[in-house]
């Protein structure tokens, strides 16, 4: 853990007028799983793609293994290793030719390049598909042999972009193996998500992104601890006075109103706390109709740090989605 | 040296002998341009021409025998012009951000879709040879075996030089496009004045002066110039018309397909610089 492997500065980017990235910086450590987390149209691809140099870098500075993104491109394509958000499979090409074309878009030197495709193959479990080709492969296999393609040259960096977007639930979760496996062997991840249970369950550490700003960084458990250790959700008979007495008291760190209720965090055990809370209201003659206690998670971090819940944000504003996606 | 462009090529030729029904269609579609079109205009133009007297001395080619060099160029051009097309349906389909993303220099990506562009169209060039002269075009007549080697070379070079400067500028229209569409859109309204307005199918002696300018500089000519050259022969009439070629003006006209292909290559390579693909 000496030179971070990926250094950011003061990173804008803009598409005309809209501020796709809003000056963001962010250092990522050797060995480590680093996740962007925000919904779409955070940024998330627009900051990655200027990290692979695939778009100019505006403003800003970037290092990836050690080379600037604009002095250095080549040194720096040739260290990473990406997974695009979207399938960049040739359809009428096999398993093994994929990786052959890759292989040698990156000089690989034919020996290694054969030892290299068994290895991945494996890797990925796709030995006995090899000559299939890609358009008859499952979306799972798919995205399993994209994996092995970003890992051909044995990337220092592995850049995925919603890695398991559109994946069902199990093989989401063999996804995650395979990811894990691939940073046990050593290889740096840069992973961006708009699921918050996969920021979660892989990252070491996490930045929430939100509107092309970083908003938050940790790990996850250091990003779910500022919320206090429990969270209660209370609706009541009377909202200000319940306000007014949670507000009062000494255990509670912060007070959140939802529609119909109010959300408070705990500085410590919510099993022990509760009852207090319930006692001080019925003496005030408040009555509780509705309780939940909980261990924060990822959502309730985002929704913490952004004041909105991370949806996909095409559902509640149709418009802002298509203009945001046009542009990516 | 980087031999990258090599990779282009293979993917590229991989996928033309994979797609069965364009490779078989692109080989068959100059056969019947040969079988159909020749045959038809060559029974016409046979009959027109067969009432001016010939100048004495001097050999008579029949239409066939002159529109074959004319189908070798246009099947040429219409293939190179489409050539760049593969690129665009890569840039759509987001395959040409793992190569734009990886170390491979760019120009590598025009030098290879070039290859397999220009390999395309030997191989056309050779089906509409052989298959002219098995329906009675004279091509190669009276020549001697190294003779018809050295000929055969000669009309690959000008097919070389000439595909190459439409790739290039096929590859620069792909690159720089976003709808297949709107390239269909371009390539059609190219190869109408760059067909017609040259000499492939009939003499330009008798155009009016404005489209007789055209095919002066309309490379396709040039092309054709070289393959009657190397096919016919120096010095032979057809269609009532005298052709004689000097060697200065083969050399002339290999120059100028040479001159055609740099400026649509420097067209490419800077339309491939200014290129981002995400």
């Amino acid at each position: 853990m000496t030179e971070p492997i990926i250094s950011v500065k003061e990173l804008f980017h803009q598409y005309g007028d809209f501020t796709a990235v809003d000056g963001i910086s962010f250092e990522v450590s050797e060995g480590e799983i680093f996740s962007f987390l925000g919904p779409n149209g955070a940024g998330k691809s627009t900051a990655i793609n200027v990290l692979i140099t695939l778009l100019p870098l505006q403003q800003g500075s970037a290092t990836v293994a050690g080379f600037d993104v604009v002095k250095d491109p080549e040194q720096v394509r040739e260290s990473i290793g990406i997974v695009f958000q979207d399938v960049t499979l040739d359809r009428d090409m096999t398993c093994r030719e994929i990786l052959e074309f890759h292989g040698n878009l990156y000089k690989m030197p034919n020996a290694e390049r054969k030892d290299r495709i068994e290895e991945l193959l494996a890797l990925v479990q796709l030995e006995n598909k090899q000559d299939t080709r890609t358009k008859n492969l499952s979306g799972g296999m798919k995205r399993r042999l994209e994996i092995a393609r970003g890992l051909m040259t044995r990337p220092k960096v592995l850049f995925l972009d919603e890695p398991t977007i559109g994946l069902d639930p199990q093989t989401r979760l063999r996804m995650w193996e395979y990811i894990k496996a691939v940073n046990r062997e050593g290889t740096t991840i840069f992973l961006t998500t708009h699921y918050m249970d996969e920021a979660d369950h892989l990252s070491d550490r996490i930045s929430i992104i939100d509107k092309g700003q970083i908003i938050a960084t940790g790990t996850p458990s250091e990003l779910k601890n500022t919320l206090g250790e429990d969270l209660i959700y209370l609706e009541t008979s009377d909202g200000d006075g319940t306000r007014k007495i949670l507000s009062g008291m000494e255990m509670v760190k912060h007070i959140t109103q939802k529609p119909t209720g109010i959300v408070a965090m705990l500085n410590g055990d919510g099993t022990k706390i509760l009852p207090m809370i319930i006692e001080a209201l019925s003496r005030e003659g408040i009555r509780v109709s509705t309780v939940n206690l909980k261990k924060p998670s990822m959502d309730d971090v985002f929704v913490h740090y952004t004041g909105r819940e991370l949806r996909d944000e095409g559902a509640e504003k149709p418009s802002m989605a298509v203009t945001r996606a046009g542009r990516r | 040296m980087h031999l990258g462009f090599l990779t282009i090529f293979w993917r590229d030729m991989l996928r033309f002998y994979r797609f069965k029904t364009l490779l078989i269609s692109s080989l068959v579609q100059p056969a019947l341009w040969m079988a159909f079109f020749g045959i038809a205009m060559s029974s016409n133009f046979n009959r027109f021409t067969s009432e001016l007297p010939p100048l004495p001395g001097v050999p008579t080619v029949d239409y066939l025998t002159f529109m074959a060099a004319g189908v070798i160029a246009m099947t040429t051009l219409f293939t190179s012009l489409f050539g760049g097309m593969s690129l665009l349906f890569d840039k759509n389909w987001g395959l040409m951000r793992e190569i734009f993303a990886s170390p491979l220099p760019r120009n590598h990506i025009i030098f290879g879709i070039a290859l397999s562009g220009m390999t395309k169209s030997f191989i056309q060039a050779i089906i509409i040879m052989v298959f002219g002269i098995l329906i009675g075009a004279q091509f190669f007549f009276g020549y001697t075996v190294i003779e018809t080697v050295l000929a055969i070379v000669g009309i690959l070079l000008f097919v070389a030089v000439f595909s190459l400067g439409f790739l290039f500028l096929s590859a620069a229209i792909a690159i720089s496009l976003e709808s297949p569409e709107g390239m269909q859109g371009i390539m059609t309204l190219l190869t109408m004045p760059i067909f017609f307005a040259s000499n492939a199918l009939y003499p330009i002696d008798a155009f009016p002066p404005a489209l007789q300018a055209v095919s002066v500089i309309n490379p396709l000519t040039y092309l054709v110039t070289g393959i009657r050259y190397f096919a016919i022969g120096d010095d032979f009439q057809a269609i009532g018309i005298h052709y004689q070629f000097t060697p200065f003006q083969i050399v002339f006209a290999f120059l100028f397909l040479v001159g055609f292909a740099a400026v649509m290559f420097a067209i490419a390579w800077w339309r491939f610089r200014k290129a981002v693909v995400t």
